[in-house]
């Protein structure tokens, strides 16, 4: 699924983000990332998204070698991959429903397929009775669900979260993390970097941890392992 | 990777673009608005100047067609070498048209031109001291002074008169009146581009973020540029409403004062129409080069990213 082979990234301005990551996901793994602020999390992130394009090394995903993939193939793999941030990047003149419906409009789906398939969505986030809301009128937690819907809905195999729950009370991550598991159970691909220790720690899932740009601890069910 | 790009764009894609392109310009309120203003003020002293210019020309076009070359015929000249002459005069490629003026003719024309106190010319006419002569006009009034310095040349020809001082002045000083208003419209009309782009890219780059998510969900570059030229060239159309009516009803107004009030034989305006529209339309049509230009410019630098 995702198959990183010696991957190094260096920014123009110098920076070494990544200095040789081997790693390898399957399908329908649930994958935490973790480590200290500026580690290379959201570098490695951005690899799988194709953002960021590796220095050196090897990224594929779902067998296509993004080295070699064209710019004019990137929003291809995108569709594929459903991303989410901490900052929920919705477009705030856009209804909740309009949001999520856009990324269907991109692959000039029928506008029938569009309306059912957002209703089924914004129905496993549970917010059916918000669709013609603006972002701007919902909570923090809220406009995040809208986020996930939005990645989910043109049925990705791999969804990557930058700190989901950066931004929410606890409370609220919580109902978020059961939107993941939900998605995850459906045989999607998750990979999330986060700082929450107490996530990691309760809701055991393989664990990465990432320090000075390369892989110091990969373990299945692990625990954070940092001072929150 | 599910499915190749799409390049046959869909009937419902282009109805969405247009749609969207639409929208957008409703969605930016004072954006648009300032996007509009700018280009309904550049396209304003554009159309204007245009019409000024254009008017300057088409007078200047008039005198310079009023120009014409006098042969005075030697007096000893018979019928037979008059008759050569305009001959000769005919077979030169600059010359459009030859008319004869019998001496009676130029006497009586004299005596016209000075009202009361040149009736006393026509004393004249038993023993008429004019000379017959030839009026000629050349193709291009800029070919009047070698054309008549040619007939000067011939037989027959006693003298050769085209106000030489007077044309020579009139041809300078219309040329510099064409440049001068040539080298404002284009300034116009480059400041009007630089205004207006720059207002649209402003308005694109507090876009960014919207651009950026496109990109994100998976939409292709032609996708995301495609709601943007629609609305480029709608901002265009919207701000040339403003000066199109401007032109149509001034100039309307201008050409009724100028002739049926003031019987301003003078100094005659193009006619309103075509003029009128064909300006409105070329007013319309750097507007929406414009708008298009400027924003499928600005989305270009986003989409790089």
């Amino acid at each position: 699924m995702i198959k990183m082979k010696d991957v190094h990234k260096k920014y123009k301005n110098g920076v070494s983000a990544l200095n040789g990551i081997d790693i390898h996901i399957e399908k329908g793994e649930f994958v935490y990332i973790v480590g200290p602020s500026g580690a290379g999390k959201s570098t490695f992130i951005k690899l799988i998204y194709r953002e960021e394009k590796a220095s050196k090394g090897s990224v594929v995903i779902n067998d296509i070698d993004l080295g070699t993939l064209k710019e004019k193939e990137v929003p291809l793999l995108r569709r594929d991959v459903g991303v989410i941030f901490q900052d929920f990047r919705l477009l705030n003149k856009l209804t909740v429903y309009e949001n999520i419906a856009y990324a269907l409009e991109v692959i000039e789906e029928s506008p029938k397929h569009i309306r059912t398939r957002v209703m089924e969505v914004l129905d496993l986030v549970g917010l059916k009775h918000k669709a013609r809301f603006l972002p701007d009128e919902l909570s923090g937690g809220e406009q995040q669900r809208v986020a996930i819907a939005r990645a989910i809905v043109n049925n990705p195999i791999i969804v990557i979260a930058d700190e989901p729950t950066g931004n929410l009370d606890p409370d609220t991550s919580w109902d978020i993390m059961q939107t993941f598991e939900e998605i995850n159970t459906r045989g999607t691909t998750i990979i999330m970097a986060t700082h929450s220790k107490e996530l990691v720690n309760t809701i055991k899932k393989r664990v990465i941890a990432i320090e000075g740009g390369v892989i110091v601890r990969d373990e299945d069910r692990g625990e954070y392992g940092y001072e929150a | 990777m599910r499915t190749e790009v799409n390049t046959d764009m869909k009937l419902r894609t282009i109805r969405r673009h247009i749609g969207e392109g639409t929208r957008n310009i409703f969605r930016n309120g004072w954006m648009s608005i300032a996007s509009i203003g700018a280009v309904t003020m550049t396209l304003a002293l554009v159309g204007v100047f245009m019409a000024i210019v254009l008017n300057l020309n088409e007078i200047a076009k008039n005198i310079e067609k009023d120009v014409e070359i006098k042969v005075f015929i030697d007096r000893l000249a018979t019928e037979e070498d008059i008759e050569d002459l305009r001959g000769e005069i005919n077979e030169l490629d600059t010359v459009d048209t030859v008319r004869f003026a019998s001496n009676d003719e130029e006497l009586l024309s004299l005596a016209e031109s000075m009202g009361e106190q040149g009736e006393a010319w026509l004393l004249y006419q038993q023993d008429n001291p004019l000379n017959h002569a030839f009026i000629v006009q050349t193709i291009e009034p800029t070919d009047t002074e070698p054309t008549a310095d040619q007939i000067a040349e011939f037989t027959s020809v006693d003298n050769v008169n085209f106000g030489k001082d007077v044309v020579e002045n009139l041809f300078k000083f219309n040329n510099f009146a064409r440049n001068v208003g040539l080298v404002v419209i284009i300034g116009l009309v480059l400041t009007a581009i630089f205004l207006i782009s720059n207002t649209i890219k402003l308005t694109i780059m507090a876009r960014s973020k919207e651009i950026g998510i496109m990109k994100l969900v998976g939409a292709t570059n032609g996708f995301i540029r495609w709601p943007f030229f629609i609305e480029g060239m709608l901002l265009g159309v919207l701000g040339s409403i403003i000066p199109i009516s401007m032109i149509l009803f001034g100039y309307s107004f201008l050409e009724k004062l100028l002739v049926e009030q003031i019987h301003f034989r003078v100094i005659e305006l193009l006619p309103f129409n075509p003029f009128a529209w064909q300006l409105s339309l070329v007013i319309l049509a750097i507007g929406t080069f414009i708008g298009v230009w400027g924003s499928v410019m600005s989305v270009r630098k986003f989409l790089k990213v």
